[in-house]
């Protein structure tokens, strides 16, 4: 069974909302379009985003992370939006795993917005029907376009290789590795909603050095009692003088 | 939760209509066992039943504002398998169906009886579609209550709690309304509907109070941390992804201070259950119309404050994607 799901690095995501943007202009003159804005230029602007960048201060200065967090539908093995849809316009697709609304069967009553904990969905004012990310199912399979550009808008867009997109359930994939090897997680597990979705954590690459890799113990200069006047040099090793 | 009016209208107007409808299928089953006596079909069980009806088609009425598309409510009934909210669907018009049966039975006076069980119980049509009305009303109070005791994430509302208070306060406002009703057209049946509504908005009293001791304690499951997968007991939200806010800052957020919600619970608590039960307690032994009016008026705007105080005071995990903005 395909679950095609999305890893988001958390390590490298630098927050800059290429992925939304390019989601939105994607979308919104796709099939799932219009992603429709309200008062786009007035004082209370709002609209239609299938994926949001938020920002998350961690810590207490100076010792501060920013971490910028990449939101959209996860795509859960275990959707509890799915069921308490009263018409089936929010269905689970058997083939890859992607879950989608119908929008010609949706009657906008809200119910499954209610029904994930995520808060994925969001209802378009002017259609009036509950929207959430497709990943791109619209591009994906589009026999149209180069094999490597049918993945989703957000992936291509992400200049910093922060997204990844794959099949989660295919141990070797590119997905399956990174969450294997790096420490994917899924977000609120208490649940056992079961995100498709993954995260990679933040990761500090810390050097150790320790005093026997600058000052060499096994110097063959110590060994033939050679001695080098190398007081004014500066060098990791002590062949700087030579 | 963003309290809508649709939904606060639909719930307290269609648990009036079921518990009126409870209260004069109860008037005939004490008058099966004589134990008040027998009332005119047409004026007492026929006008009740289209008064009971009259709501629950107000209540059917605000729904529909509820619905981005209303023009495909008629899809809603399919997923009856898995949905709470599907089953609501249809067994809300099989509720006023059979609603309107029952009044049409005893509107044409279909009450002679099939056959007589052990020479003392007549079984009649009324008797027989009453049955059938009284279990499919009982469904009703589960279904409604289980659109929200089903939704697990939002804890205020996933006990079974949710499923008795729509149950109870549907039930004492339809009675407090049957004993209204009865002044005018069944003068016998007062008390008899009288003590009862006083019982049930006691009992409905008793079970608020508890899902309200019940919701101020114990903890949230999610936590920013697990919403985010940060192992850090300080996190701050800089940005939500929206400027002007969004479906998600508007949908979840009660819209309203903690004070707010407050003053609305100690008034729901005054109007729903205290001023009634002390109101009917008078109306009863003065016969008092007025007061009865009263106090059905006084708890319906009780009940209208009551479900909104439900929406508001209830808290979603997705809020803590969207703590400031």
């Amino acid at each position: 069974m395909t679950q095609l799901a999305l890893v988001i690095d958390l390590n490298t995501c630098v927050g800059c909302s290429a992925c939304v943007t390019s989601c939105k202009e994607w979308n919104t003159s796709g099939e799932a379009g219009p992603m429709t804005d309200m008062m786009p230029y007035g004082e209370d602007p709002h609209g239609t985003f299938f994926n949001r960048v938020q920002s998350f201060e961690v810590g207490t200065y100076p010792n501060t992370q920013m971490v910028h967090f990449p939101k959209s539908c996860l795509h859960c093995e275990e959707p509890p939006c799915v069921p308490v849809c009263p018409t089936g316009a929010s269905y689970k697709r058997e083939e890859d795993g992607i879950v989608l609304v119908d929008y010609d069967k949706c009657i906008g009553c809200k119910y499954c917005s209610w029904a994930c904990p995520y808060g994925a969905r969001e209802i378009d004012e002017k259609q009036k029907v509950m929207k959430k990310c497709t990943l791109c199912v619209d591009r994906i399979y589009d026999q149209t376009l180069p094999e490597t550009e049918r993945q989703p808008a957000c992936v291509l867009a992400c200049p910093a290789d922060a997204r990844i997109f794959g099949d989660v359930h295919d141990p070797d994939s590119e997905v399956s590795v990174l969450i294997r090897e790096q420490g994917g997680y899924a977000l609120m597990p208490e649940w056992g909603t079961k995100p498709a979705n993954h995260y990679l954590p933040r990761r500090k690459i810390e050097m150790h050095i320790h005093a026997d890799e600058l000052e060499r113990a096994d110097n063959p200069l110590d060994k033939e009692d050679l001695k080098i006047d190398d007081k004014d040099i500066t060098s990791v090793d002590g062949f700087g003088g030579w | 939760m963003h309290p809508a009016y649709s939904v606060i209208f639909l719930t307290t107007l269609i648990g009036v209509g079921q518990g009126l409808f409870l209260a004069l299928f109860t008037g005939q089953i004490y008058s099966l066992a004589r134990l008040v006596p027998q009332q005119d079909s047409t004026h007492f069980y026929a006008y009740g039943s289209a008064l009971a009806l009259g709501f629950l088609v107000l209540g059917l009425l605000a729904s529909f504002f509820h619905l981005g598309r209303p023009e495909r409510a008629w899809r809603s009934a399919t997923k009856w398998r898995t949905s709470w909210l599907a089953r609501e669907v249809i067994v809300l018009p099989l509720v006023m169906g059979l609603i309107a049966l029952y009044g049409l039975a005893h509107w044409m006076g279909f009450t002679k009886p099939f056959f007589t069980i052990s020479n003392v119980l007549p079984v009649d049509l009324t008797l027989l579609i009453g049955l059938a009305a009284t279990g499919a009303t009982f469904l009703l109070f589960i279904c409604t209550g289980m659109i929200y005791a089903s939704i697990r994430f939002i804890r205020e509302w996933a006990t079974p709690l949710t499923i008795l208070n729509f149950t109870f306060m549907g039930g004492a406002s339809g009675f407090v309304l049957a004993t209204l009703f009865s002044l005018f057209k069944a003068p016998d049946l007062i008390k008899m509907f009288g003590y009862w509504a006083i019982i049930l908005t006691f009992f409905a009293l008793v079970l608020r109070l508890a899902s309200l001791w019940r919701n101020a304690r114990g903890t949230p499951k999610s936590t920013i941390q697990s919403a985010i997968g940060v192992r850090h007991p300080k996190i701050i939200q800089k940005s939500t992804g929206a400027m002007g806010g969004s479906f998600n800052t508007k949908e979840f957020n009660s819209g309203s201070t903690p004070k707010r919600i407050r003053q609305a619970k100690w008034s729901f608590i005054l109007l729903v259950f205290v001023l009634p039960l002390i109101l009917m307690a008078i109306a009863l032994s003065w016969h008092s119309a007025p007061l009865l009016a009263l106090s059905f008026l006084i708890q319906m705007a009780g009940l209208i404050i009551e479900r909104w105080t439900f929406f508001a005071d209830a808290t979603h995990p997705q809020n803590l994607y969207y703590q400031s903005m």
